[in-house]
């Protein structure tokens, strides 16, 4: 799967950081860092997680099959 | 692929359903504004052209989570909103552009007509000026994901010494990734502070403590003269202006970027130095300041007046330029004049290192005087706002983001500096000093945001970085 988060919104919460340890994590006391593109074992979790992000930073794909790979 | 005169659609609804868009660049811009595009309604042809084999991908991630090993460099595609459905160029750069013709041309000769075309294709790295030494092995410079895969290839093989040239943001968060490896670690900049075009030479002190007391050795006021390679041409040393010679394995040139405009020689827009000039609906200029009806530019090549500014054309290679800028490209390009929106974007940007969370609202080097508001510096948890001529233009903030969506307000309405107190920490004797920016000229790395004056084709805008 693939996600990002925007890191201009993101104000270093870490409401997802325990629901989806292995995906998102926290560097010092702020700074989010994260898998883009994470085994899609992990969906629902990041799904949670994005979802109890009080900005709503975290976007997901909305698609399971996505264009213009080469 | 034809470039052939086919008719082009008279009206708007007519364009949305047959008209032909071709967008230049498959990265973050170029893919918002393609699903922007279709959100809006435009179910014709739309063919995506990219000179990057991949398809669009993150970069914020390269020189973080990727070079410090957790994340393969080819994991950071980006998610999809919607699917575009769109014809996909991938691999060809667009190589000219023929505004009479209404065509691209492609460096495989291949010919792409539009009726409407957006200009997405941002920058790319400067090289190391020396062609020479740039070639040699163990060089890197670092913007696209094959670099951030080359770059981790050779952090990961336990170099004795990175050089790393330019303390702007990339450099700095190479820098702190290296410490994080355990590598040794020289920064040398120019300029008297790392981040200074940024964020001037107040924060950048705090900024030159942090990257010590981390271990980099951190040497400012050197340029780097030439690097030395060793029979097999792979990088053994690095010169510096003070005389100083360094045994380095690993080098990376991080020395701002440069915007991709060489494909639109010839074609009569606004395009120059600092990117196209456009107005703030994302419409080019010509060369003589007249817009376009029909190319639009959005991302970091895009400059376009701000009203917050001075209305100086303004230029910003941040990820949400990107993103919000090809919202509103891709909304106008099939909106008619009375629903076309303005894309007037508050600055922001964040960049993490040595733990510490930067960020930063606004444009800071458009302020000449720096307040610490909140916090201290000692600690690295402080929030600061930057001022000129009584009005705040800027905030940044140290692990203190919670508190940036104030600055930003104030900023927004031009409000007073210094600002109104924010919470209940405000250093008791704190007063406005020189924000200490480099002046004009000074030859540091190019800032990644930067006010480019009053002309659409910058003809007044002449700032010629020296050298390296």
């Amino acid at each position: 799967m693939r996600i990002v988060v925007d890191l201009n919104r993101c104000l270093g919460y870490a409401q997802c950081v325990p629901l989806a340890p292995d995906v998102l994590r926290l560097k010092g006391d702020e700074a989010l860092t994260y898998d883009p593109n994470p085994d899609d074992k992990h969906r629902l979790r990041v799904l949670r997680a994005a979802a109890s992000c009080p900005v709503q930073a975290i976007l997901v794909d909305q698609l399971d099959e996505t264009e213009g790979k080469p | 692929m034809s470039g052939s005169a086919s008719e082009s659609p008279k009206s708007l609804e007519a364009f949305k359903t047959r008209g032909r868009i071709v967008i230049v660049g498959a990265s973050l811009a170029g893919l918002r504004a393609a699903e922007a595009l279709r959100a809006a309604g435009f179910t014709g042809r739309l063919t995506m052209i990219g000179d990057e084999a991949d398809e669009p991908y993150d970069r914020p991630p390269l020189s973080k989570q990727v070079l410090a090993g957790w994340v393969p460099a080819s994991h950071t595609r980006l998610p999809r909103a919607r699917a575009v459905d769109a014809d996909w160029r991938l691999g060809v750069a667009a190589v000219a552009l023929d505004r009479v013709a209404k065509l691209v041309r492609l460096a495989n000769g291949d010919e792409v007509g539009f009726d409407r075309l957006l200009i997405a294709t941002g920058v790319r790295s400067r090289q190391w000026p020396n062609p020479d030494e740039a070639a040699l092995d163990g060089v890197y410079t670092l913007r696209t994901s094959t670099d951030a895969a080359r770059l981790r290839k050779a952090l990961a093989a336990s170099p004795k010494r990175v050089l790393v040239i330019g303390a702007g943001f990339i450099g700095s968060e190479v820098a702190s990734v290296c410490r994080d490896l355990g590598l040794e670690v020289t920064v040398a900049e120019r300029a008297a502070t790392p981040l200074a075009g940024a964020l001037g030479g107040v924060i950048g002190a705090v900024a030159a403590e942090m990257q010590r007391q981390h271990g980099v050795d951190l040497r400012t006021g050197v340029g780097v003269s030439a690097l030395e390679g060793d029979a097999r041409g792979h990088v053994r040393a690095a010169h510096l202006s003070d005389g100083t010679t360094l045994a380095v394995d690993v080098v990376l040139a991080s020395r701002g970027a440069s915007r991709t405009i060489e494909w639109l020689d010839g074609a009569g827009l606004a395009a120059g130095f600092w990117g196209v000039g456009c107005d703030a609906g994302c419409r080019a200029f010509d060369i003589n300041g007249v817009v376009t009806d029909n190319i639009f530019v959005a991302g970091d090549i895009a400059r376009s007046p701000h009203v917050l500014y001075e209305y100086q054309f303004l230029s910003m290679e941040h990820w949400d330029n990107a993103v919000l800028g090809a919202e509103i490209a891709g909304h106008n390009m099939v909106s008619d004049e009375t629903q076309r929106r303005p894309h007037l974007l508050l600055p922001g940007f964040w960049s993490g290192q040595f733990g510490i969370n930067i960020k930063s609202v606004g444009v800071p080097s458009f302020g000449d005087e720096i307040l610490l508001t909140q916090g201290s510096f000692e600690s690295r948890r402080f929030a600061a706002a930057y001022g000129r001529r009584g009005r705040i233009v800027g905030a940044v903030t140290f692990d203190y983001g919670k508190w940036l969506q104030f600055y930003g307000a104030q900023i927004q309405r031009s409000g007073p500096f210094p600002p109104p107190a924010a919470g209940f920490d405000r250093p008791a004797d704190a007063r406005p000093v020189p924000a200490d920016f480099p002046a004009r000229g000074v030859p540091t790395g190019i800032p990644d945001v930067v006010l480019t004056g009053h002309d659409p084709n910058e003809r007044s805008a002449e700032y010629r970085p020296r050298g390296h």
